[in-house]
């Protein structure tokens, strides 16, 4: 008893060097052996599991893309069925949307915004480890249910009547609302831990205007999260009501409405491309400033630029809606804001331009996929500025031009920078580089390939080839450019082969990343590569917009943390002055245990309403095991 | 890279009420996503009847008296939370233990009136459009009533054990802070339900 108390006096100004690291190493690590594996609560290896799991979906949601493409390469193909071509489409875009782009943010966010601004774990790290087990079990349930053939199959937006029981009597549009739900509850969770680590969590003296721009934008994208989310999942969950238990929300015949959909749909479905275009935009700041060798121009801009997207974004759902007749003012107002959008996102544009003008840029990886995102952006922006207009909209809606623009968007805007941000940071993560030249390659292709499949499908959309078809007659003329298509995206497809043999092969033999190998100057550099189980020895204190630039010769930090029990420093919201030690949980198998009984009851209840009743006390029961306090050191005396 | 300890935090207490503990700012962000849910189902609620010509859809308005008599029980129940609130801060376990007590029964007394809340809607889930979305909102903030009063009950138990530690104290404002959102998003529902198909 008194060793105990003896030791709990003990902090880390008692301690230094190798002493120090180790006792914090040993207080901080993830328990060994699989079930200690399972109970990891450190938002690095929670992290590193949303990536590769989130790169895993898009591989999957890839590999269907190519089954349409194949199909489609030439005119009346019978190499997928309809229905098969129906399930494919609604499945790669759901993956994509759902499994692969929105979370693969979230996970870069676990993983760095903690070390970016100097802290040892994310807040909430139980709820994070949950919120990966529930992304991983919901997306497991809508592949599983795909390969044994109950996959949804109308669409990624699941438009009702069409996914109403009458007209899809399957279990399939119920597979897809409930993993709405499991990948919404995962996204949620997230989002709060986010916004808590950015306000409370900082470094001392991290104050508002020094926080560096990746995380900005996943502070903001964390906002839209909360309130754009909610949503879909009200409406999913009324849609699988309706399914299940005879609710009319969107039977016209009993006063309920089908548009009702479509309106909670975009509210939530707009946002979301920002959800994924806003982390992307703060990769391109981070990779910037470190190769164009100097600061983000226009810091101030860009912030208030990802904050005015964030609240135009919500302005903007009724453009998807523009053919079901509106009245005309609404109209017309919808368009003047989803043109407006465009201003913020040209004002970011200018500020990196101007930064790598201004800069002595190195043309590294990374670098080149931030430029490929600027260039395929432009374009999809220019298309976007176009569909946004009433008269436009009307003739190419539904058609491939559509098409062309949201890849043009999505693929431009989130997956050029995130890849971008794979090379950037994988050395962090891993400690060994990737090869460059490889980078280069992959990089080439990739630009090349996705241009030739995507942009002929502008053509194809301008000369009315409509969306969501399975095949199409030679006598329409589509027959050369959807060729064409296919072998771009055959090429892109193929470059991306080119990071996975990068990636293995640099885990195995890559070059040593050291701490800091691109000279860049956030604190996620400023530990060691991968990052101890603790992050830091020592908390940082920071002084500059870029520490690792301005305190290059030592870095000022913090000391008087307990070496006996996990504690954070938890700082004031804007001025991050240090306020509490606050304990961070300990590992647990509670929150798996949590996302299982959860899973139980949301599978349970597509197929009996009871499972509401017999899956609620399980659920009861974890969660409490989750909260009990046993196990904290505090506690234990 | 070297580093220069320039400043020590050894003073710092190890836990905090309100806005310096980590779980008010999560019950913050729970709240604010929890709100917006809250949010689209009014919207929903009020979309539906903007598009219909008659409402209530085929049914009479809910019966009165069981959400009225639960909008004053919520407001009577903010006088104990409150003074739960106090104590906790003073750290004073007895009272605290009280109150939690208090507050368990008020939520599970709520729970029944709830059940007849749903009975009295005078409309069935599968009635209509109007019925669907009634029930929806109700159970909706059932669930939120459930857990608030399942966190409640679990957190009187806890402080009747040795994990009774003084920073349990900042866990029980938070609950505090949680019931004031419950009893808070239930206002406009009530008027939502309960009068707005009387107009
Ligand atoms: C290898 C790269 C990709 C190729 C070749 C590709 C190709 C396609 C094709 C052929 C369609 C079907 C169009 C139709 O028949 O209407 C489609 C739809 C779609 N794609 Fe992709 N895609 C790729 C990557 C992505 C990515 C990275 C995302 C999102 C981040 C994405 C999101 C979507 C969405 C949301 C749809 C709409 C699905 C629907 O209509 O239900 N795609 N894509
Ligand atoms: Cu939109």
């Amino acid at each position: 008893m008194s060793i105990v108390a003896e030791q709990r006096e003990l902090r880390d100004d008692a301690l230094n060097g190798l002493q120090l690291s180790t006792r914090l190493e040993n207080l901080w690590r993830t328990p060994s052996g699989f079930f200690g594996a399972l109970a990891s609560v450190d938002h690095k290896v929670v992290g590193r599991r949303y990536i590769v799991t989130a790169f895993v979906f898009l591989l999957l949601g890839g590999v269907l893309a190519v089954l349409m493409r194949v199909q489609l390469a030439g005119p009346e193909k019978t190499f997928l069925s309809a229905d098969k071509y129906d399930q494919i489409f609604t499945m790669h875009g759901s993956t994509m949307m759902f499994l692969f782009a929105v979370p693969v943010m979230e996970a870069f966010a676990v993983y760095l915004v903690p070390l970016m601004v100097g802290t040892r774990n994310i807040a909430f790290p139980r709820l994070n480890a949950f919120s990966y087990w529930m992304f991983l079990f919901g997306g497991c349930f809508l592949w599983i249910s795909f390969m044994l053939n109950v996959g949804p199959d109308v669409g990624w937006f699941a438009y009702v009547p069409l996914s109403s029981l009458q007209y899809t009597p399957t279990k399939r549009p119920d597979v897809w609302a409930q993993m709405i739900t499991f990948t919404e509850v995962a996204a949620l969770a997230v989002s709060v831990e986010i916004v808590v680590t950015v306000f409370k969590l900082r470094a001392p003296g991290m104050t508002l205007d020094r926080i560096p721009l990746f995380v900005w934008a996943m502070l903001v994208t964390s906002f839209l999260v909360m309130f754009a989310m909610p949503s879909i999942m009200v409406a999913s969950t009324s849609l699988i009501l309706d399914r299940l238990v005879n609710t009319r929300f969107y039977d016209s015949s009993s006063g309920g409405h089908p548009l009702l959909w479509q309106h909670l749909f975009w509210f939530f479905g707009h946002p979301e491309v920002y959800i994924i275009f806003i982390p992307g935009t703060g990769m391109v700041s981070m990779i910037l400033a470190t190769f164009a060798r100097r600061p983000v121009i226009g810091y101030p801009v860009v912030i208030l630029s990802l904050i005015a997207t964030g609240f135009l974004s919500f302005g903007l759902w009724v453009h998807h809606m523009f053919v079901t007749g509106l009245p005309q003012l609404g109209a017309g107002l919808f368009t003047a804001s989803s043109m407006l959008i465009a201003v913020p996102s040209g004002l970011q544009i200018f500020c990196w331009l101007a930064t790598l003008w201004d800069g002595r840029p190195v043309y590294r990886t990374p670098l080149l996929f931030v430029l490929g995102f600027i260039v395929i952006f432009v374009i999809g922006g220019l298309s976007g500025v176009m569909v946004a207009s009433v008269p436009i909209d009307t003739q190419v809606h539904d058609t491939y031009f559509v098409v062309a623009h949201f890849h043009y968007v999505l693929i431009g805007g989130a997956v050029f920078p995130l890849i971008g941000a794979v090379y950037y940071w994988f050395p962090k993560i891993a400690g060994r580089m990737l090869s460059e030249r490889l980078g280069r390659w992959h990089f080439w292709l990739a630009f090349v390939g996705f241009n030739v499949a995507f942009f002929p499908m502008h053509i194809l959309g301008l000369i009315g080839m409509p969306r969501r078809v399975y095949t199409y007659t030679a006598d329409m003329d589509w027959a050369h450019l959807n060729l064409l298509s296919s072998a771009g995206a055959a090429i892109f497809a193929i470059s991306f082969a080119l990071l996975l043999v990068n990636a293995i092969h640099s885990l195995r033999s890559g070059a040593l990343a050291g701490d800091n190998p691109w000279d860049a100057s956030t604190l996620e550099w400023a530990t060691t590569s991968p990052p101890p189980p603790q992050n830091f020895d020592r908390i940082p204190i920071v002084k500059h917009r870029d520490p690792l630039w301005f305190d290059n010769e030592s870095l000022p930090v913090v000391a008087g943390l307990s070496v006996e029990r996990r504690e954070v420093l938890m700082t004031s919201l804007a001025e991050a002055e240090p306020q509490v030690r606050e304990a961070s949980p300990e590992p647990s198998i509670w929150p798996l245990l949590t996302a299982i009984a959860t899973t139980v009851f949301f599978i349970g209840s597509i197929f009996t309403p009871w499972a509401v009743l017999w899956g609620t006390p399980p659920m009861a029961v974890t969660l409490i095991g989750w909260f009990w306090p046993s196990g904290s050191k505090e506690d234990e005396e | 890279m070297r580093q220069t300890i320039v400043r020590n935090v050894a003073e710092l207490p190890t836990y905090g009420y309100g806005p310096r503990s980590g779980p008010w700012w999560g019950a913050m962000g729970f709240m604010a996503l929890e709100g917006m849910g809250f949010a689209i189902a009014i919207g929903a609620y009020l979309y539906l009847y903007a598009v219909n010509p008659n409402w209530p859809i085929g049914a009479a308005p809910p019966d009165l008296w069981p959400g009225t008599a639960e909008t004053i029980i919520y407001l009577l129940s903010i006088i104990p939370n409150e003074m739960i609130n106090r104590v906790a801060h003073r750290q004073d376990l007895a009272r605290v233990r009280i109150g939690l007590i208090v507050m368990s029964l008020i939520g599970i007394a709520l729970l029944v009136l709830r059940g007849f809340e749903f009975a009295h809607l005078n409309t069935r889930w599968d009635n209509s459009a109007y019925g669907s979305i009634v029930w929806l909102i109700l159970g909706l903030h059932t669930t939120h009533l459930a857990t608030d009063v399942g966190d409640t009950v679990v957190l009187a138990v806890l402080m009747f054990t040795r994990h009774a530690k003084p920073r349990r104290f900042s866990d029980v404002t938070d609950n505090v802070f949680y019931w004031n959102f419950v009893v808070l998003a239930w206002l406009p529902l009530y008027v939502l339900l309960d009068w707005v198909p009387r107009l």
